[in-house]
C-alpha cells in the first residue's frame, strides 16, 4: 500500500499571474490575464469557464509547464522558476498534470503507462527493471480497480476505448508521488455513470491523502455537486470564486454568455482553449 | 453571326491569346530539357564500346559463359563449402543489420529534436556523422576496413555496419521527431530526466517503425553482403570473385545460385517477421 | 504484503514469451558472432592499430593539387555520365517490360478474371524483372568487364540490366496500385491499348513514376561508383588504385568528393522530384 503520509498536499498562490499559451507568439494576447487566487493544501477546487477561458493554461502554469509572462506563482511558499533547475526537476515531481487527451503511448500495455506516473520518485536502475519486468503490479491494479479497470490491467492502451483510456488517464494519479493533481477534463468521454463513478473515486482518493485537487471541468453540474470550491474563468480572467452553495445560475449564466450549448454540460467540439467559431444570430 | 448582332472581330467572344507553346517560365519544362542534355553529354563523353560489346568475340564469350552458367557445379565438396560461405554471408548481413540497428537508435537521439522547446545542440552535428556513414557506399566501408580488421567477414560486417548506421539513424531521428507528442510531455512535466521519458514514452511509439525499417535493411544488407567479399571481406562474394576470375563458369553458377537463394530466404524471414511484429 | 483475496493475474503474462525470445535471440547470436569472426579486439592489436592510425593520419590533409583534383573532377564526372546513361538504357528496357507485365492493360481481364495465356505470359515477365533485379549489378559488372574488356562500359550495362528490373517492378506496381478507371473505361471503348496507355496510364501515374525514377537516378550515381571496384570506370576505380597504393590523402579527397557528389545528387533529386511531381 503506497504511504499516504509521504504526499502532502501542496499550497498554493498565485499573484497578478499572467501566462500565454505555449505556441503563441510573444505579442500574442495572453490566455491568462492577471490572475489572483490561493488554494490551500488538501483543498478541492473545480475551474469551470466556456472554451478559451485559459483553463488549460492556468493547469500548465501551476504545473510549471510554462513560464508566467507576468506575476507569480508560489507553491509552498516557494516561487519554483526562482530555484536551481534540479529542485525545480523535484519540485515537478510532487506535482501531477493530467492533460485532456491521456497521454498514453499506443503500444504500451496499460500497467506500464500506469506506473510511469511513478517516475520521478524512481531510480534508474529501478526504471530500467521496471521496463523489463513492471515493478508494483499491485498498486497499478489496485489504483485500475478503484476506476473499475481491473481486467485491462495487461492490454495494450489501443485496445481500450476513449472512456477507458481516459480512466487510466485519471488512475495514472493514484500511483504518482504528488501532493498536487491538475486534472484537465477528467470526463470528457465518460458516459454520466462512469463520470460519476471517476469523480467520486477522484474526489475520494484526493481526500483520503490530503492531496489539493484542481480540476477543469465543463460538466458544470457535477462540478457543483461534488466540489466545495468552484473558481469561473472567462477571457483569461477570474469571473468568480465561491463555495459551491452560493454558486448561482446567474453566475453560470453571465460566465456562459454567448457560449451557451457548453452550459449544457457536454464539452465542445474539439476540446482545447480554442476561440469558439463566431455565432450568427437571425434578428 | 446575325447581321443584327453587334460588330465584333473575335465573333462575340472575349479576345484572347492562344496559350504560348513554351512557356519561358515552365520550370518543368527547363528540367526536361536540362535532363535530355545530361544525358545526351553523359553518352557523347563516355566512349562507349559498343563495337566491342556486339562484337563477334564478345558474342561468342557471352555464349560460352551463357552455356557455362546454365550448368552449375555440383560437387559435393564445393557445396560444403558454398554452404559455409552461404552462413558466413548471412550472418554477416544479420549482425551488421543488428548492430547498426542498435547504434542508429543510440545516433538518433542526439540527432533529433524531442519537443518544440528544446534546443538540440547535438542535432547538427550528429546527423552530419550520419550523412558521412551513409554517403560512403559498404564496399567502399569493406575497403577500407580491410587495413584495420584484415581479411574476412569481420571487415564486411563492420562496414554493413557503418553503412547501416547511416542509413537508420537518419530514418530513425526522422519517425522520432515525427512522433504524437502527447505522453512524452506528460512525462516532462513531472520532472522526469529525457532518457527515462524516451524510454517509457517516445520509444514504445516507435519501436514498431524501428523494427519495420531494421528488417527492411536486412534485406538490403544480404544483397551488399553478398557482394562485399569481391574485395576480399569473406562470403560468397569471395567465392565468386575467386572463381570468376579463374573463369570457372559452372561454379560461378552455383555461387550466383546461392545468392539469389539467400536474397529470397532473407526476404520471407523479413516479410513474416514484419507481419508477425506488426500485429 | 498480501493482498487481502489472491489475485493469479498479477504475474506479467508476457514474461514467459519474452523470456523466451530474449533466450533464442541470445542463442542465435552465438553462432553469428563466431561465424563472422567477430573479434573486435584485433581492431585495437598493436601492429593494427599503428598500420592504421598512419593510415587514418594521412587522410589530413586531402591531397590537393591541380592535377589530382582535375583528374578526380573528371572521374566524378564519369561516374555521374555512367549512372545517366546506364538509367536511360534502364529505362528503355523497362517500360516495354512494365506495359508487358502490368495487368491494368489488360484486355482479356476486362470482363472478369484474365484469360490463361496472357496471366502465363505477364507472369513470365514479372519473373523476368525479378531475375533481373535480384542479381547484384557487381556481378553483371564482373562478367561484362571480362566480356568488354576494364572501363564505363561494362558499368553503363551492369546499371541498365539491374535497374531495368527494379524500375520494371515498381512502375508495374504504381500502375496497379493507381486509380485505373481512366484506362479501363478506354479499353472498354475499344481503344487500343498504347492507346489507353497515353491517354489513360500515363496521366494518371506520370508524377509518381518520375518521382520514383528520379530516385533511383541518386541511387544509381552510388552504385557507379562502386561498380569502379571491379574496373567499371570513374571514382570508384579511382578508390581501389588509392587503397591499393596505400596513398591516405588521395583516399581522403575521393572518399570527400565523393560524400559531397551523394549529397548534391540528393539535393538534386529532391528539388526535381519536388518540382515535376
Amino acid at each position: 500500500m503506497l504511504d499516504l503520509s509521504s504526499n502532502p498536499g501542496l499550497r498554493i498562490e498565485l499573484a497578478a499571474l499572467a501566462a500565454r499559451h505555449p505556441a503563441a507568439a510573444s505579442d500574442a494576447p495572453a490566455a491568462l490575464k492577471s490572475l489572483t487566487l490561493a488554494v490551500a493544501a488538501g483543498e478541492q477546487v473545480a475551474v469551470i469557464g466556456p472554451s478559451g477561458a485559459g483553463k488549460t493554461t492556468l493547469l500548465q502554469a501551476i504545473a510549471c509547464a510554462l513560464r508566467p509572462a507576468a506575476g507569480r506563482l508560489l507553491l509552498d511558499g516557494e516561487d519554483p522558476w526562482s530555484l536551481p533547475v534540479a529542485r525545480l526537476q523535484h519540485l515537478r515531481g510532487r506535482l501531477f498534470l493530467a492533460p485532456q487527451t491521456p497521454p498514453l503511448p499506443p503500444r504500451q500495455r496499460t500497467v506500464t503507462s500506469l506506473l510511469a506516473a511513478r517516475l520521478p520518485r524512481q531510480s534508474l536502475w529501478t526504471s530500467l527493471r521496471s521496463l523489463v519486468y513492471p515493478l508494483g503490479i499491485d498498486e497499478a491494479h489496485e489504483a485500475l480497480q478503484r476506476f473499475d479497470l481491473a481486467e485491462k490491467l495487461w492490454s495494450r492502451v489501443d485496445r481500450l476505448s476513449g472512456g477507458e483510456r481516459q480512466r487510466v488517464g485519471l488512475a495514472r494519479a493514484l500511483v504518482a508521488p504528488a501532493g498536487l493533481w491538475l486534472i484537465d477534463e477528467p470526463l470528457s468521454a465518460l458516459d454520466p455513470t462512469r463520470a460519476a463513478m471517476a469523480i467520486d473515486t477522484l474526489t475520494g482518493a484526493a481526500r483520503e491523502r490530503g492531496v489539493t485537487l484542481l480540476a477543469t471541468l465543463h460538466q458544470v453540474d457535477v462540478a457543483v455537486a461534488r466540489f466545495p470550491r468552484i473558481i469561473g474563468l472567462r477571457e483569461g480572467k477570474l469571473a468568480f470564486d465561491l463555495p459551491a452553495s452560493e454558486v448561482t445560475r446567474d453566475h453560470l449564466l453571465r460566465l456562459y454568455a454567448q457560449h451557451e450549448h457548453e452550459l449544457a454540460g457536454a464539452p465542445p467540439p474539439g476540446t482545447d482553449d480554442r476561440p469558439p467559431p463566431p455565432m450568427i444570430v437571425c434578428r | 453571326m446575325s447581321a443584327t448582332a453587334p460588330r465584333n472581330p473575335s465573333g462575340g467572344k472575349p479576345y484572347s491569346l492562344p496559350p504560348p507553346l513554351i512557356h519561358a517560365r515552365c520550370t518543368a519544362c527547363w528540367i526536361v530539357l536540362f535532363i535530355l542534355l545530361l544525358t545526351t553529354a553523359s553518352f557523347f563523353s563516355l566512349n562507349l564500346q559498343w563495337g566491342t560489346f556486339l562484337s563477334l568475340d564478345a558474342l561468342r564469350k557471352m555464349g560460352r559463359f551463357a552455356a557455362e552458367l546454365l550448368s552449375p557445379s555440383t560437387d559435393a565438396e564445393f557445396l560444403g563449402r558454398l554452404a559455409v560461405a552461404g552462413a558466413e554471408t548471412l550472418a554477416m548481413s544479420a549482425l551488421g543489420t543488428l548492430l547498426a540497428a542498435v547504434a542508429g537508435l543510440m545516433l538518433a537521439l542526439p540527432a533529433s529534436r524531442s519537443h518544440a522547446g528544446d534546443q538540440a545542440l547535438a542535432r547538427a552535428p550528429t546527423r552530419l556523422v550520419l550523412n558521412v556513414l551513409r554517403s560512403v557506399p559498404e564496399l567502399a566501408w569493406a575497403a577500407l576496413l580491410l587495413i584495420a580488421a584484415g581479411l574476412g567477414p569481420f571487415a564486411g560486417t563492420l562496414a554493413l555496419a557503418l553503412h547501416t548506421t547511416g542509413v537508420l539513424g537518419r530514418l530513425f531521428a526522422e519517425a522520432i521527431e515525427n512522433t504524437p507528442q502527447g505522453p512524452a510531455y506528460a512525462l516532462r512535466v513531472q520532472g522526469v530526466p529525457a532518457g527515462r521519458v524516451f524510454l517509457y514514452a517516445t520509444l514504445p511509439a516507435v519501436l514498431p517503425q524501428v523494427l519495420s525499417y531494421s528488417l527492411y535493411r536486412w534485406e538490403n544488407n544480404i544483397r551488399a553482403a553478398a557482394v562485399l567479399g569481391v574485395v576480399g571481406a569473406g562470403g560468397l562474394g569471395q567465392m565468386l570473385a575467386f572463381h570468376m576470375g579463374l573463369f570457372q563458369m559452372s561454379e560461378t553458377s552455383s555461387v550466383l545460385i546461392a545468392m539469389l537463394l539467400l536474397v529470397v530466404l532473407v526476404d520471407l524471414l523479413s516479410y513474416v517477421a514484419r507481419r508477425v511484429l506488426g500485429r | 504484503m498480501a493482498p487481502a483475496t489472491p489475485h493469479p493475474a498479477l504475474r506479467d503474462p508476457a514474461w514467459s514469451g519474452r523470456l523466451f525470445w530474449a533466450l533464442t535471440g541470445a542463442a542465435l547470436l552465438v553462432p553469428m558472432l563466431w561465424a563472422t569472426e567477430f573479434r573486435p579486439w584485433i581492431l585495437f592489436e598493436p601492429a593494427s592499430l599503428r598500420s592504421s592510425l598512419r593510415f587514418i593520419a594521412e587522410f589530413f590533409p586531402p591531397k590537393g593539387g591541380r592535377e589530382f583534383l582535375a583528374l578526380i573532377a573528371y572521374e566524378s564526372w564519369r561516374t555521374v555520365a555512367i549512372a545517366t546513361c546506364g538509367m536511360a538504357l534502364a529505362l528503355l528496357l523497362a517500360i516495354p517490360l512494365t506495359l508487358a507485365a502490368t495487368a491494368v492493360l489488360s484486355v482479356s481481364a476486362l470482363p472478369g478474371r484474365m484469360n490463361a495465356l496472357p496471366f502465363v505470359l505477364r507472369q513470365a515477365v514479372r519473373w523476368l524483372l525479378i531475375v533481373l533485379r535480384s542479381v547484384p549489378e557487381l556481378v553483371w559488372a564482373l562478367v561484362f568487364v571480362r566480356v568488354v574488356g576494364l572501363g564505363p562500359t561494362a558499368g553503363v550495362l551492369a546499371i541498365a540490366l539491374t535497374y531495368s528490373g527494379m524500375l520494371g517492378k515498381v512502375y508495374a506496381e504504381v500502375l496497379e496500385s493507381g486509380e485505373n478507371h481512366a484506362t479501363i473505361a478506354l479499353l472498354r471503348n475499344g481503344s487500343g491499348r498504347l492507346q489507353a496507355f497515353f491517354y489513360g496510364v500515363l496521366p494518371t501515374n506520370a508524377a509518381e513514376l518520375t518521382s520514383y525514377t528520379i530516385y533511383r537516378w541518386e541511387c544509381a550515381i552510388r552504385s557507379s561508383a562502386v561498380l569502379g571496384f571491379v574496373g567499371a570506370g570513374g571514382l570508384g576505380q579511382q578508390l581501389i588504385t588509392s587503397l591499393k597504393m596505400f596513398n591516405g590523402a588521395e583516399v581522403s579527397t575521393i572518399l570527400l568528393v565523393f560524400v559531397v557528389l551523394v549529397g548534391v545528387a540528393d539535393w538534386t533529386s529532391a528539388k526535381l522530384r519536388q518540382v515535376l511531381a
